[in-house]
């Protein structure tokens, strides 16, 4: 287990340290701090001196491993725009977003649970058949057309919800959230419905299978044979075993909604590092694009090691096949 | 002929011509298809001729309601183009970067692919390691993440000259790990099995028994998810254009015209987003629909997670 627990890390490390790379190339590529910190009216003498003080002009690997070891201090370069590191840029933005990851998955779960059971115990019903029309459709409609929809329908038609923004939040500890005043949830709820409704479907689709899949196996007939009540049978004994496939397809899902916060944030004007991002690519803003780059790499890289040591811990028959 | 009589009596025919849902399917999937390759023709306006269009047609809602104008089917756009025509314009360009996308998707898969389950060992772990990793970030990221670069590398104008070309590449680049995946896993499948080891033992060189042996038997997967990488390239063209890093607004795709009309949702003009809207979501519906159907008939073991 120590093994796995070491092999799984190191991976991680490589792929950071090779999205570094990929982040530090296209700053070199594209973006020169030197104009960042000058402007345009500066001599080209001048330019010169400043770039051998920045140390701009040594070998690309020395430049590489200087700019890793910034990173890891937590220094991922100025933001051109607004003048302040990026990483206190982004991290200004992150609450924005976590929240809005945390109402959908909330939504998610709360929702594809019970009609994943739904559709699996009783598959030829009208209601399961609907529910599974309904998920095909769900998938087809894109997210950022149904978050127009809803802002049409309940914004601009009907004049209940607002349409953009975070509305009111409240400060604790730095931690900007809009979870604990009612405007703050009246915003949050458009949004958070739409980011929902591209995994919903994903997840319903997940359960179900899995759910069957089990309700198949000899255990499961043996608790039927057993007499066992249905509920029990179910609940306790199906559907607990359902949940280590959803978990682990589940928990990097999850994650991937972080790439959808990026077109649900831009219909809302939610004010998170998705709205931040695409601000920075129209801007130039090389360094926070960067930046961004390597805070959401770096989250997802750390979502799925923990995904994967879990499924380790719990199943060890990853372990072994890894092993080889 | 043998081919085609083979091919009445098939299986595959016989639970296509029993399958409501997918006969109506391909027929949407087809109409779309020859309506958006014969746009030019079909269409009431060439919307890429600017001496036809007139800013004070901005705007004009479709011709049922009260303002409409009979003139504009579907009404007009922000800039006075008829609304009908730009959709059809769109939806060719939406359909050409999609199946662009997944040609280049397809040959960089296969081509892993087949290394990959055929070398096996280091070489395997490598490539399938990369596959892994990015799919971990999904598609969609991966995509945002390389047109952002691409528009901060080449500046917003050139960027937009070079639209099409580079959405395909971007596409491309961010979805190929699917087709490896599944490639490889049938590879694994056939390598093993005695028609390889005959060829093998007839001395044929290993290139000539991956692509002329073991490619033609992994087949029926690929097909499968062709079908349904077609709507997800579709869906990421809209997204990418939604987000303003895909196809200008002087040259609209279905998603760049959803975005356009966004902005003017709030002052009631709903049918220039909602028309492109329904269109691309009966696009990739009725993808997605055969593509289940094609996967229950052909039930190829599909790479699972």
């Amino acid at each position: 287990m120590f093994a796995f627990v070491v092999r799984r890390i190191t991976q991680a490390i490589v792929v950071m340290l090779v999205i570094g790379l990929l982040g530090f190339s296209i700053k070199q590529k594209i973006g020169d701090p030197v104009r960042d910190i000058v402007g345009i009216s500066v001599s080209v003498a001048e330019r010169e001196a400043l770039r051998d003080k920045l140390g701009l002009n040594d070998p690309f690997l020395v430049q590489y491993v200087r700019f890793i070891k910034n990173a890891v201090h937590g220094d991922l370069g100025m933001s051109f725009f607004f003048k302040k590191p990026t990483l206190e840029v982004i991290l200004s933005k992150a609450p924005a977003t976590l929240e809005l990851v945390f109402a959908s998955s909330l939504i998610i779960i709360l929702l594809s649970v019970p009609l994943g059971i739904y559709t699996a115990i009783r598959p030829r019903s009208l209601p399961s058949r609907i529910i599974m029309g309904g998920s095909i459709v769900g998938v087809s409609i894109p997210v950022f057309l149904t978050a127009i929809i809803l802002i049409y329908i309940f914004a601009v038609e009907l004049h209940w919800l607002p349409s953009y923004g975070r509305g009111a939040t409240v400060n604790i500890g730095g931690w900007e959230s809009g979870l604990l005043s009612l405007d703050g949830l009246r915003h949050l709820l458009l949004p958070s419905i739409a980011l929902s409704s591209i995994m919903l479907p994903l997840f319903i689709r997940l359960i179900r299978s899995e759910m069957m899949e089990t309700l198949e196996t000899e255990y499961v007939k043996f608790a039927w044979a057993k007499g066992l009540s249905r509920r029990r049978v179910w609940f306790l004994h199906a559907f607990k075993n359902t949940l280590l496939p959803v978990i682990t397809v589940g928990g990097v899902q999850l994650g991937i909604l972080i790439a959808y916060t990026i077109l649900t944030e831009t219909v809302f004007q939610w004010q998170g590092m998705g709205f931040m991002f695409l601000e920075a690519v129209e801007r130039s803003d090389t360094s926070l694009l960067v930046a961004y780059i390597i805070v959401v790499g770096a989250l997802f890289v750390v979502v799925n090691t923990i995904v994967d040591i879990i499924y380790g811990l719990v199943n060890p028959t990853v372990r072994i096949t890894g092993r080889k | 002929m043998k081919q085609w009589k083979r091919f009445k009596e098939s299986y595959f025919l016989y639970s296509f011509k029993h399958d409501r849902v997918a006969i109506t399917s391909f027929v949407v999937l087809l109409i779309l298809i020859l309506i958006s390759i014969f746009a030019p023709l079909i269409a009431p306006y060439n919307t890429y001729d600017t001496s036809s269009i007139d800013i004070m047609d901005a705007e004009i809602p479709p011709s049922w309601m009260e303002e409409g104008n009979p003139d504009f089917i579907l009404g007009t756009d922000i800039q006075g183009r008829d609304l009908l025509s730009t959709m059809l314009f769109g939806m060719r360009l939406s359909v050409m970067i999609g199946c662009g996308a997944v040609f280049l998707q397809a040959i960089i898969g296969i081509f892993i692919g087949l290394i990959s389950g055929y070398m096996g060992g280091r070489v395997d772990s490598f490539l399938m390691r990369i596959a892994d990793v990015q799919l971990s970030f999904s598609t969609l990221m991966v995509a945002i993440m390389i047109s952002a670069i691409f528009q901060v590398a080449f500046g917003v104008g050139r960027y937009e000259e070079l639209a099409v070309p580079l959405l395909v590449l971007i596409i491309g680049l961010a979805e190929w790990p699917q087709y490896a995946r599944t490639v490889r896993a049938s590879v694994l499948g056939e390598k093993n099995k005695e028609y390889v080891e005959a060829a093998r033992v007839i001395g044929l060189s290993s290139r000539r028994i991956r692509w002329r042996h073991i490619l033609p038997n992994t087949m029926s997967p690929v097909l499968v998810i062709s079908t349904i990488q077609v709507a997800n390239a579709v869906m990421s063209e809209a997204a990418l254009s939604f987000l303003g890093l895909g196809m200008p607004v002087t040259k609209p795709s279905l998603g760049s015209l959803i975005n356009s009309g966004f902005e003017y949702i709030f002052s009631g003009s709903w049918w220039i987003t909602l028309f492109p809207g329904i269109l691309l979501v009966v696009f990739v519906l009725v993808i997605n629909l055969l593509g289940d159907w094609l996967r229950d008939v052909l039930n190829p073991k599909l790479y699972k997670g």
